[in-house]
This record gives C-alpha cells, structure tokens and sequence, in this order.
C-alpha cells in the first residue's frame, strides 16, 4: 500500500515537473509573440500616421481648388453659394423613373400606412 | 543518552527469586525502546513534512500571484521603438473642429557622420554635396578629416535623400531616426499653428518643441503622455479658414494693401472659426526672424492678435451700445452735431458735412463723429472706462496663443474728457482686431461676454452680462441699417442671402517717427455680424494701408475697401456654417422688446 501511494507521489511529481516545463515554453513562446505583436502595431501605427499624413497633404485646400480649376470642363465644381439653398416645402418629388424595372416582386406599400394614424 | 540494560540484574534476580520469566522482562524493554524511537521518528517526519508544504506552498503562491499580476495588468500600447521614447515623448496632432489634421508626426531620418569610421572622407564629402547642396563643402571636409569622433551632417532628411547616401557606400555615414512636425495645409492657419524646432537631441531621437502659436502656447498639453494616440481639437474650421485666407488674400492684392487681418468668430461661444493674418509664411520651413525688417514687417507678425491699431469708427457700435443700454438715448433721439466741436485746445470734426442734427440711428449709419463724441460726454468718463474694461480691452486677450501676450492695448497716459470723446470713435485707443471681435461678438449675442478660444469648446458658458438684451438687439439693428440705408457706410456689405450688419472704420495711421498721422496711410476696418436677422458670427477684416483706384480718385475708406472684400469672405463661409434665410435678407424685424 505504501509502496503505490509513494509512486503515485512519484509520479505525479514528474507530472508536474513535465507541465511546469512546457508551461515554461509556452510563456517565453507568448513573450515572444507579444513583442513581434508590438512591433507589428508599433509599425502600423507609424503607417498609420505617415498615411493619414499623406491623406491631409492630398486633401489640402490648395490642391483641391488647383484639381477644382484643372478639372472645372467635366466637373463644373464652383464653391458653396446660398443660392443651392432651398426650402423643403418647395422642394418636387423626382418623377419615379418610368419603363425602368428595378425588380422588385410582391412589393408592400408601407409609406402609407405609416402616415395613418 | 543513557541507554536503559534490556536486561537489568536486579529485576532479573528479583523475577527468579518469585518464580517468574525473566524473559518477560527483556521483552517489556525491548518494547519500551521501540516505542521511544518511533515517536521521535514521527515527530521528525512532521517537521519534515510541515517544511514541504511551506516550500510547495511558497512555489504555488509565487506562481499564482504572477499569473494574477499578468492578468491583471493594462495592455500597453506600442508606439514607436524602445530606445527612441527616453528623449521624443510624441507630440499630439493638432486637429481643426471636424477633426482634419491641422499639424502631425512623421518619421525620418537624420544624417550624421563617425570620421574615423570613414574610408575616402572627402570624396564622400564630395558626393554630400550632390546630394544636399545648401552644404558647405569646405567645413564639411574639415569636419570629416578633423579629430572629432562625432560630426552632424543633416538633421532631417527625405527616404529619397537616404537612399542617395546609402548609394555613396561610406560605411561612417550613419543614420539615425528623427520625428519631424508636418504641417500639410502648408500656410493656412500659420499664424496660429506657430511652428516647432528641435530641443534636446541625439542621434536615436529629437524632442519637438514648439516656438510659437499653439504649438508653444499648448506645449505641455501636446507633449503629455497621456495625449498619446490622441489630437487636441481646435475650434477652427480648415475650410471656413481657407476660404477666408484665399478671399483676403486677393483682397489684399487688389486694395494694394500691406497688410491684411480677418477674424470669424462664433458670438455666443467665443470659438474662433478662422483667423488669419497676412503676409503669412509656411510653418513647415519657418522663416528665420530678420534683423533688418522692423516686427510689424515680418510674415511672422500675427496682425490680428499682435497687432494694436486704432481702429476707428468700428468702436461707434460699441459706444451707442452703452449709451442705450443706460438709457440715456433710443435710437430715435435726437443728437446735436453742428461742428465743430471744441474741447479744450482741440476741435473735433465729421468726414462729410451731415447737417445740424442727426438721431442715434443715423449718427451710427452716416458714422458722426461729433455725434458720438457727444453721446460720450453723457455717458461720462468712469462709466465709459468702466464698460471697456469689462469688454476687455484694456487688457491683453488670454487666448491660446504664445504671442498673444505681446497685443497690449495702447491706453491714453491721462485719461481726460476729451479721451472719452475720442475713444468713442476709435481714437486714442489701440486694440488689437482679436479684441474688436470679441467686443463685437458681446454685441451679436445679445449682450454677455464672451473668451476668445481657439479650443473647440464641448459646454457653452454665458458669461456676465454687460448689456441688456434690447440694448445689443437694438444696436444690431442699426448696424444693419449701416448696411441697407442710402446714406450707410458698408452698402457693398449688402450681400445676397444673409442679412449683414457691421460698422465700418478708417483711421489714419500714427506716424511713430514724426509723431502726429499720415494723411495718405489708413487702416481700414470692417466689424459685422451675421446673419442680422439672428446673429451667429463676427466677421472682421482690417486691411493695413489700403487704396484703391475709382477713377481719378483714389479711395482708402473701409466702405471702398475692408468692405467689399468682407462681403466675399461672407459670401463665400457664410453658407458653410448657417443656412440662408429663405427669399433673400430682409430688414431687421423691429426690435420690441421691452422686458431688461
């Protein structure tokens, strides 16, 4: 009796001992991939920066009222005037695109009932 | 230890003497004895024992608590690499109200050199100068072939230009990684931004450090720590800001103008939209400061913060403000204005003949000095003083800007009866344009104070109130009529879809060399409010020694002017920020409110 208790001792000893060491491995493994995983992160958030830089710098004023003049033939872009300012009441429905099926089948009209109470 | 005989003679001879086995005896003891060795066996087991337990509870503890530690722990984010966070704490970006990039970080690289490491120093020198050829090519060879075992060669360079010194092949050419401040607007906002320069450096990083505007105003905020991965928001609006620069700016040219400033202002919360002043410059190559150039010559020179100017006529508003807010006046009294008016030595004359008698209305709208001169002298010396102190401006402003320290008003040495006059038209008070803003924005938000910021503000405070609401309504309203009236001053103000309300101002500037005022040299003022009908902005806009061309004649009047190019700058931010009022502006409603 004694004897099975003591190798059962035994082995669990070496058992544990096995775990703690690959435990000890797989920690240094994590270690490791956590400071490749920094560096990562660290590298993209320079990226980050560099495009979010490079995004301001091709979105500055300047340039686009330089791309505005260049490009005025096809885009007919002219700055903001209150006279592209209208009322809502004012405002006509567009006409609903005649001949053009959009596909839809067993349409519901809701627009209606949403309006009676 | 005395071990006790197993078989003692005198119980063995006492046992036969009664007839008993004297084995018995030697048996007993023998029993005795094991029974003392066991016990102390077994309390040295437990010793034993209880030392195990403690060491494998010690271990298990260890391990448990580090477990604890680790998962407890913040995660830390990345920035940068290792070495180079000792000196560079990275800088915040600067972003505009909408969060578009006003100033950030790049990563490049500085050049430097080990000439003792060096193999051919001066055909590497040689090749330097190809590539950067601002460089001195004589102390760069002296430099490379001198004792020094350390010598800078660039202190920012572009990958293009690594790359070409790479292509040289010296193996004591060394590069080392440098963060540098990127401005990508180029020169909007110049003024405010300021700009950076390098503090403590070595080859592994530079501190940034700023040398003007916010940058230096808010340096601490932007170097702190924890404003890593964050930008500090400023109440500016990059479109609203360029739109005014690009308009000033050909405003400018086409008044001939040396100088130019314009302010946007939002009236209730004190955020400045836009400010710009011009000439300006571009904050990524700052321009060094000239010693030949007087300050006000220079394009670092912040006009509307800086700048202390008499502004004229703009300062009217602000004394018929007062005047109805005691009550004195409405703004159909009538008011004496036969000229011209004496005081002392002095004598106090209008631009244009406007006839013997004006009401407060048409004093404003056909800008009488003598007028409001006279509104002045009712309203008195201690009241007058004590109403532009609490509008701030005897005072240089607290906004966020390093040089906003330097706009020291210019005050009268003896503040006399005739000051009070004359500084109820602008004369013998130098403010700065910020300030004539903030005024006005105390004007268009119905009479309480306002703090200029140039931080985007989450919570509106109301500051104290130094009019009453009908008195800044009213006053509104007649700068309106400043506007629309026949005989008004800014009829060019008169733009499509907003209502403008504002007050010009022309003063002759101060010749400081032979004291007394050019006749030929004005600043030339234009303070409004928009839209009238239900007032958001201030727009000012001065421009320094404008004249332009009608005819003959040459004009150099804020109506000829600081208005038109106003009237561009609202016609073009204007729909930006407020939408218009339907079937065009009409006339200020009449005020009725009767309530204090």
């Amino acid at each position: 009796m004694r004897f099975v208790i003591h190798a059962v001792a035994f082995l669990v000893v070496i058992g544990l001992g096995f775990w703690a060491y690959h435990e000890n491995y797989k920690t240094q493994a994590a270690l490791a991939k956590t400071e490749s995983l920094d560096l990562r992160i660290s590298n993209a958030h320079t990226r980050l920066s560099v495009l979010r830089a490079e995004w301001a710098y091709l979105n500055r004023p300047d340039r686009l009222r330089n791309l505005v003049e260049m490009n005025y033939d096809r885009l007919e872009l002219m700055p903001l005037n209150y006279r592209q300012f209208h009322d809502l009441d004012g405002a006509r429905p567009l006409p609903y695109p005649a001949g053009r099926d959009i596909g839809v089948e067993q349409a519901v009209e809701v627009s209606r009932a949403e309006t009676t109470p | 230890m005395i071990r006790t005989p197993l078989r003692p003679l005198a119980h063995i001879i006492k046992a036969r003497a009664d007839g008993e086995n004297p084995d018995a005896i030697e048996r007993e003891n023998l029993r005795r004895r094991h029974e003392e060795t066991r016990d102390r066996l077994r309390v040295r087991a437990e010793g034993r024992l209880i030392v195990m337990v403690m060491v494998f509870f010690c271990a298990f503890s260890l391990v448990g608590a580090r477990m604890g530690l680790l998962a407890a722990s913040d995660t830390l984010v990345p920035r940068g690499t290792g070495e180079a966070q000792r000196i560079s704490a990275t800088r915040a970006d600067i972003t505009d109200r909408h969060g578009r990039i006003l100033a950030t970080n790049m990563e490049t690289y500085s050049l430097y050199a080990h000439p003792r490491d060096m193999i051919e120093p001066i055909r590497a020198a040689k090749a330097l100068m190809g590539i950067f050829p601002d460089l001195d090519e004589a102390s760069i060879i002296e430099k490379f072939t001198g004792r020094s075992p350390f010598v800078w060669v660039k202190r920012r360079i572009s990958p293009e230009q690594k790359q070409a010194v790479h292509d040289i092949g010296e193996p004591g050419l060394v590069f080392g990684p440098r963060e540098m401040r990127l401005y990508p607007n180029g020169p909007i906002a110049a003024h405010i931004l300021g700009g950076t320069s390098y503090g403590r450096e070595d080859v592994r990083a530079a501190e940034i450090v700023g040398v003007a505007g916010i940058e230096r105003a808010h340096n601490d905020v932007l170097r702190d720590p924890a404003m890593a991965g964050r930008s500090l928001t400023l109440s500016l609006d990059l479109s609203v800001q360029a739109a005014t620069e690009r308009v000033l700016a050909g405003g400018m040219s086409l008044m001939n103008a040396k100088g130019a400033a314009a302010i946007v202002m939002q009236c209730d919360t004190g955020e400045v939209l836009s400010m710009a002043s011009l000439p300006d410059f571009d904050p990524n190559k700052r321009p060094r400061v000239a010693a030949d150039v007087t300050q006000e010559d220079s394009p670092l020179f912040n006009r509307a913060v800086q700048g202390v100017y008499e502004l004229g006529s703009v300062f009217k508003s602000l004394t018929i403000a007062q005047a109805l807010d005691m009550g004195i006046v409405s703004p159909k009294t009538q008011v004496d204005i036969r000229g011209p008016l004496r005081w002392g030595r002095h004598t106090i004359n209008d631009f244009l003949y406007h006839g013997t008698e004006l009401s407060v209305e048409m004093v404003l709208v056909e800008s009488s000095n003598i007028g409001t001169a006279r509104l002045a002298q009712r309203i008195g010396i201690s009241d007058h003083q004590r109403f532009l102190r609490d509008l701030g401006l005897f005072e240089p402003l607290s906004i966020e800007l390093a040089e906003a320290s330097q706009g020291r008003p210019r005050l009268p040495k003896n503040w006399s009866e005739l000051s009070t006059m004359t500084i109820s038209y602008g004369h013998g008070l130098s403010v700065t344009p910020l300030h004539l803003a903030t005024s006005y924005a105390t004007l268009c938000n119905g009479g309480t104070k306002v703090a200029p910021t140039l931080i985007k503000r989450e919570i509106s405070e109301t500051g104290p109130r130094l009019l009453s609401l009908p008195a800044a309504m009213q006053t509104t309203a007649m700068m309106r009529q400043v506007v629309v009236h026949e005989k008004g001053t800014a009829s060019m103000a008169n733009v499509g879809g907003y209502a403008v309300a504002g007050k010009t101002g022309s003063a002759d500037k101060y010749d400081a060399q032979k004291g007394g005022y050019h006749e030929d040299r004005v600043i030339a003022t234009f303070a409004s409010v928009f839209p009238a009908d239900r007032p958001e902005y201030v727009l000012v806009v001065m421009l320094d020694e404008p004249a332009v061309h009608n005819g003959d004649e040459i004009k150099r009047t804020a109506g000829w002017t600081a208005v038109p190019v106003a009237a561009e700058i609202i016609n073009r931010i204007a729909p930006m920020l407020v939408a218009p009022t339907p079937n065009g502006p009409r006339a200020l409603a009449r005020v009725s409110l009767t309530s204090r």
